[in-house]
């Protein structure tokens, strides 16, 4: 005989051997209908009881992302919420900061934030910290350094609050929403990804909640500890505003024609290349001029990555790129393509652009065109901070692309009304000389010595190559010899390398 | 290699970012304007920007060109002292109708240059935008040996005509012949007027293409955009270039014999088909179709 009766001593046996209890068929089932049952999951929770089961404490460290850029909603209400509640002392992680979040100003000098770390500052906000508004500096990484940090635990993260156009009541979540009550779309939540996995406590707030299951999920209710439903977690026709400029300036078109020159030149145009655009006007519409000599040549491009934009889904859509990696998209056009194209692949910070993280898409970019706020000498760029000493500006993806692609471009006017954008040293080091290849500006294009193959080949196919020495030398001839700028002796912020050593301070600017 | 004036590009000359820039959209002369594109209120300004601009921004081989305020105003006689001292290449008078204005612009130029010791270097153009001017175009275009243009203003003239500007430019039609023939006559320049609706590229690529057809040597413009169109306008053909590249090379060796006349392909070969050859690949190498070393 063989019954589950005869087998009892040996199931106590296997049972006290692996330290189990035996099953005792306690099972009660619930006959609730299970569209009810969802609702009641308990992970539906208003903010103020999210905050309070997080276990949330005075010290700790909460993030948020950036995707709906111009038009997030989440970051000034989560913090209004927190100050109400009167917690003190926190650490806001954010995957970027924007002039929308001026508010946190107030929150600052109340002492309810009290230490920053993400990878840009814009607006007021910017210039209150560039005047020494904190005690504490701030901590500035890329968004593939900051994906690294949290998983690494170097940036610990306690309580993730991160905003999801679509949630079902379990907590799977998306940048976008099938259903028709769908309020808003940000498409990527690249930036949000590891804190949601990493988190101790991750809390999503929505404006759509829809049924169970969620179709499309980038974060998994796995990872996910709250729901909290919320009248917007952000304006959509505002994710294309800030750093997002299509131009019709006839100055970045000139940039825009002479860099896509320079990739079509470069060796690296190729059947099966990898592309990936900044999010500078100029760099942006480099995709506009490259899409015509992709079509005369007929060159196809394995994939596009990065901040996708419009652009590049068009070109996607015509067949000239065959997949789309997006960590960010860049406008609506591109977060319904998510939505809506199996080729177009939403991937979190860290397979985007983490330098520890073999399968990050980077490594695998053969050429990327950024922008630049100034270039000095030694190639080094400065994304961040600006001639004045103000911080306006986000590291982003730059020292990442740069570093692992195979050819970067910067593409940056040479001046920018009285400010020079080639100079002796920039301001701030943000992507070292060593990862920049090329530097195009209006009045030429400069090769980094270290690539005498890259030069000649630009050469040969008739484009004006100029030391960069020479367009430093006509900024200068322009506009004179620039006052040094009267910085203070406080650290405001601190800008960390790809590798997770510190790379340059920033010092507070005097008023 | 003759200069070719295929762009003029106008620059206002109250502002320094734009005239610190405009060299690089690559136009053939950029005009630097302190006439109507300045108020009353900034014309010192301006003069002081444009004198500056002139001395310090490096402009490469683009021709400077500044427009000055008539002399009938307190500006013209000020406006042709600054940009003479800073060595502009030509200076360009508005609303041109007799050549007695030419002569008068040319007696402060001479005044100046005698000052600081370079006579005979500025040279004149003029702008026509009236009927009396095209009535004396001719006078206007041989009024003095500086005399390197002469262009209409299409918005003044049909003004003066009590006319409208049209798409397809018919109330143009006498003014343009009429430049174009007197300039020839003269042995000048014949520049056209500014198209000023930048959102109709179609237009104004046809513009440019009766133009070039009236036998104009290029077009005033007004923003980089349009430089791309003028140049692709006027870029010779292929089989042009390869008829002309013939015919220099005919004639070459015809001049190596010591013989004048020469046939190519049958046909006689005489001057005017060489100097249309010569000025086709002139063309061709502005357009960076030819490199100079592809003739050698």
């Amino acid at each position: 005989m063989n019954s589950i009766k005869d087998r009892a001593d040996l199931i106590a046996a296997a049972a006290k051997k692996m330290g189990k209890e035996v099953f005792s068929n306690g099972f009660v089932k619930d006959s609730t209908p299970r569209f009810e049952l969802q609702k009641q999951a308990g992970k539906v929770v208003t903010l103020e009881e999210a905050i309070k089961k997080s276990g949330l404490k005075d010290g700790m460290t909460i993030s948020f992302h950036h995707h709906f850029r111009g038009g997030d909603k989440v970051i000034n209400m989560v913090v209004a919420k927190l100050a109400e509640m009167g917690f003190k002392n926190l650490h806001l992680a954010s995957s970027s900061l924007i002039d929308v979040h001026e508010p946190l100003i107030e929150h600052i000098k109340n002492g309810v934030i009290t230490k920053i770390s993400t990878s840009g500052l814009r607006g007021a906000l910017a210039t209150e910290i560039s005047h020494g508004l904190m005690d504490e500096p701030v901590v500035f990484r890329s968004h593939g350094s900051r994906g690294y940090a949290i998983k690494s635990g170097e940036l610990h993260i306690d309580v993730a609050f991160l905003g999801a156009s679509s949630c079902d009541p379990l907590g799977n979540a998306a940048g976008y929403s099938t259903s028709e009550n769908a309020k808003s779309i940000c498409g990527s939540l690249g930036y949000a990804l590891p804190d949601a996995k990493y988190a101790d406590h991750t809390i999503i707030l929505t404006d759509d909640l829809v049924d169970y299951p969620n179709q499309h999920n980038a974060i998994s209710e796995a990872d996910v500890d709250y729901v909290v439903v919320v009248d917007s977690v952000g304006d959509s026709s505002k994710i294309s505003s800030g750093a997002i400029r299509d131009t019709k300036n006839p100055r970045d078109i000139l940039l825009a024609k002479q860099a896509a020159k320079v990739v079509m030149n470069s060796g690296y145009f190729e059947n099966g290349f990898s592309l990936q655009t900044g999010s500078g006007g100029a760099s942006l519409a480099v995709t506009k001029y490259l899409r015509q000599g992709m079509i005369d040549k007929g060159i196809k491009a394995s994939f596009a990555l990065g901040g996708i934009t419009s652009h590049m889904v068009k070109l996607h859509q015509e067949g000239l790129i065959d997949r789309l990696i997006d960590v960010q998209s860049f406008d609506k056009v591109a977060a319904e393509s998510l939505m809506n194209d199996p080729k177009h692949k939403g991937v979190s910070a860290n397979e985007y652009a983490a330098m520890l993280e073999p399968g990050s898409a980077t490594h695998y970019l053969d050429v990327v065109i950024l922008s630049a706020l100034e270039v000095d000498v030694n190639f080094n760029v400065n994304v961040l901070v600006g001639s004045d000493g103000i911080i306006r500006g986000a590291i982003g993806g730059h020292p990442d692309t740069a570093a692992d692609s195979a050819l970067s471009i910067i593409v940056c006017p040479l001046l920018r009304g009285r400010i020079p954008c080639v100079v002796d040293e920039v301001t701030t080091l943000i992507t070292p000389g060593s990862t920049v290849d090329v530097v195009v500006t209006e009045f030429g294009v400069a090769v980094n010595p270290r690539r005498p193959e890259l030069k000649a080949r630009l050469e040969a196919a008739g484009i004006k190559i100029v030391e960069i020495t020479e367009l430093r030398d006509r900024a200068k001839s322009i506009i004179g010899n620039a006052a040094p700028l009267p910085f203070g002796d406080k650290v405001v912020g601190v800008v960390m390398a790809r590798d997770g050593s510190v790379m340059d301070v920033i010092k507070n600017i005097a008023d | 290699m003759q200069r070719l004036r295929r762009t003029m590009m106008f620059v206002p000359g109250n502002n320094p970012g734009m005239m610190a820039d405009a060299y690089i959209y690559g136009p053939d002369s950029i005009m630097l304007d302190l006439e109507d594109s300045v108020t009353m209120a900034e014309k010192d300004t301006a003069r002081l920007l444009v004198h500056n601009a002139l001395k310090t921004i490096d402009y490469g081989d683009t021709e400077m060109v500044v427009r000055i305020n008539p002399l009938n105003t307190p500006y013209g006689k000020k406006d042709i002292e600054a940009v003479v001292k800073a060595g502009v290449h030509v200076i360009r008078m508005p609303k041109t109708e007799t050549a007695e204005e030419v002569i008068e612009v040319e007696r402060e130029i001479e005044k100046v240059e005698k000052e600081i010791g370079c006579l005979g270097r500025t040279q004149i153009m003029a702008a026509i935008e009236s009927a009396l001017g095209v009535v004396n175009a001719y006078a206007i275009a041989t009024a003095s040996k500086r005399m390197m243009g002469i262009a209409l203003g299409a918005e003044d003239y049909s003004a003066n005509l009590k006319t409208q500007r049209t798409p397809e430019g018919s109330e143009l039609l006498l003014a343009r012949e009429t430049i174009v023939v007197a300039a020839r006559a003269a042995g000048i320049d014949a520049l056209d007027t500014v198209y000023s609706n930048l959102n109709d590229m179609e237009t104004f690529r046809k513009e440019v293409e009766t133009i070039k057809k009236l036998g104009f040597d290029g077009k005033s413009i007004i923003n980089p955009r349009q430089i791309e169109v003028v140049n692709e306008v006027f870029a010779p053909k292929e089989k042009e270039i390869q008829k002309s590249l013939t015919i220099l090379a005919a004639i070459k060796e015809a001049e190596k014999k010591g013989s004048g006349v020469i046939a190519v392909n049958g046909k006689m070969v005489d001057r005017p088909v060489v100097i249309r050859a010569q000025r086709t690949i002139d063309l061709a190498i502005a357009s960076g179709i030819l490199t100079k070393e592809d003739i050698q």
